[in-house]
């Protein structure tokens, strides 16, 4: 380990961690504008040209609000809560690639912070810590909507976790790896999504879930619980929560990327390695755009329902997209494999159909 | 020293200063929060010993899954989060000398080991820790037998939480 390199390692993370925090403050922006848009209205436009100072204002307000700490809050864990929020969303993308090796000033450079050989088990151990946070915050205010936002976030990462874990073990089976450089290497000829639709689509809706975004956003769920788990903090503490959350977006977004949208990797890529990053970024913005369009479009989902359909029907379809996914590579047919696991999938949607029909005409509700 | 012994007293002193919170602490949330800095020292010993895989696995099963499964059942019970009553019985002093005991009687038995003294040799770049697990699980020559006896436990545990918890109509 010469200094060059620990040098190198400090550069790369100051920039994902400054990259992140500046994708945080345009993601409101894209939100709110895309929101407005899909609403038929206009959203900032007052801050900057075209409103693009808004989050630096949003900022500003946020930094000079007063903060207040409940008097019978944990005071502690109160104040830890909104950072023990943030760092996983921070460190969760340490393992990711970001693009091949360029050459920057004589110097072979790898656009990527570690390459972890358990790089996937590295991102659930992180996911799964990032429970905390909400949980903590919700305990120590020391108030009930608070405690039941942090209860409800808890079940419902949970549940949701089980079948992110096994959606992760489609890539992981194609691509013999845990490592997520090689699962980009695997995915060279052909994206993991042709293989793996239903696992990407189980994905998307797990990660939904697990950074608490509609419709699943319970945790928050203003009409019952005013602002959930973070209905006492105000100021910067609650700035570092949304941070968390925004942030969380991009970095899942990275990550369905990287395991079934081919990474970094697109036309052109292996002549100028640079484009790398912008290839990946690309993709990010396309899929957060999917979660901002699936946000204005789906009313939130009642809490029996959402633990119903975590358990029910999405942990089960993981198995079953898991078992035929191990079989189509035992057979050496990987055709097989979007095949069977789309006509689980419909069979599933079908069967689901048919018995809530039949308890909504018996109205058992 | 060298920097990992550094790093290794460190973290030991760190967990078990935790360690001895859990036990002391008289907030019972606080106690399972302690708890996980302990976890989370482990999974920092794996990563010493050049266990990825074992600190990722420690992380997502004891962190991300039990110590999450005690504070929810803490949460979920009302007024068990504040203990008032005395910490220690009499007997005490039984149990300092016992753990004493199996302390140094554990420390004389790693010191008679070969491997006592030796400084730890680094991993070699080609070997793949990972896929000798995997192969040692699943292969017919390895732990396989044990392995699916693990599974058909863990079924079990499954279908008896769910037979507990059934509510029969």
């Amino acid at each position: 380990m010469t200094t060059g390199s620990v040098w190198e390692w400090i550069i790369k993370s100051v920039v994902i961690v400054f990259g992140l925090l500046t994708g945080f403050a345009y993601l409101t922006l894209l939100e709110r504008k895309v929101l407005a848009k899909i609403q038929v209205r206009i959203g900032p436009n007052r801050a900057g040209p075209m409103g693009l100072f808004q989050p630096l204002a949003d900022a500003i307000k946020l930094i000079f609000k007063e903060e207040i700490i409940p008097s019978r809050a944990d005071k502690i864990i109160f104040v830890l809560a909104p950072i023990i929020t943030v760092i996983p969303a921070l460190i969760i993308l340490g393992v990711l690639p970001f693009g091949g090796i360029i050459t920057l000033f004589g110097r072979q450079i790898s656009l990527s912070l570690a390459d972890l050989n358990v790089g996937v088990l590295y991102i659930t151990a992180i996911a799964s810590i990032s429970i905390y946070g909400i949980v903590l915050a919700g305990w120590s205010s020391n108030n009930k909507y608070a405690m039941l936002g942090g209860i409800r976030s808890s079940a419902q990462m949970i549940s949701y976790e089980l079948a992110l874990g096994l959606s992760f073990i489609g890539p992981i089976l194609l691509s013999g790896s845990m490592s997520l450089h090689d699962i980009v290497a695997a995915q060279k000829p052909l994206w993991f999504v042709v293989y793996q639709p239903v696992g990407a689509l189980i994905f998307w809706i797990a990660t939904l879930a697990e950074v608490n975004r509609a419709p699943f956003d319970m945790p928050e769920a203003e009409q019952e619980l005013t602002a959930g788990y973070h209905t006492e903090y105000s100021g910067m503490k609650f700035a570092l929560f949304f941070m968390a959350e925004y942030i969380k977006m991009i970095a899942v977004s990275a990550i369905a990327a990287t395991l079934f949208f081919g990474g970094y990797r697109f036309v052109l890529e292996d002549q100028y390695p640079i484009l790398g990053p912008v290839w990946l970024l690309g993709k990010v913005i396309v899929l957060l755009f999917g979660m901002i369009w699936v946000r204005a479009t789906l009313p939130r989902i009642r809490y029996d329902r959402l633990m119903a359909f975590g358990w029910k029907f999405l942990f089960p379809l993981a198995l079953a997209n898991v078992f035929f996914t191990a079989i189509g590579i035992v057979l050496e047919k990987l055709w097989l494999i979007p095949l069977l696991t789309i006509a689980v999938f419909l069979g599933a949607v079908v069967m689901v159909g048919i018995s809530e029909t039949r308890r909504w005409r018996s109205h058992v509700f | 020293m060298t920097p990992l012994q550094i790093i290794f007293i460190i973290v030991a002193v760190i967990t078990l200063f935790a360690a001895i919170k859990v036990v002391s602490s008289r907030n019972l949330v606080h106690a399972a929060l302690w708890l996980i800095l302990v976890l989370f020292g482990i999974a920092v010993f794996f990563v010493i010993l050049s266990a990825g895989f074992f600190a990722a696995a420690q992380v997502v099963i004891y962190i991300g899954a039990i110590a999450i499964l005690m504070i929810f059942t803490i949460m979920l019970t009302r007024r068990v989060a504040r203990d008032s009553g005395a910490q220690h019985n009499s007997n005490w002093w039984a149990a300092a000398v016992l753990s004493l005991l199996l302390f140094t009687g554990l420390s004389w038995i790693l010191s008679r080991w070969q491997g006592f003294q030796s400084t730890a040799q680094p991993m070699l770049e080609s070997a793949d820790p990972l896929r000798q697990l995997g192969e040692g699980l699943v292969a017919p020559g390895g732990y396989l037998i044990p392995f699916e006896v693990a599974s058909i436990l863990l079924v079990a545990a499954l279908i008896g939480a769910i037979t507990v918890a059934w509510e029969r109509k």
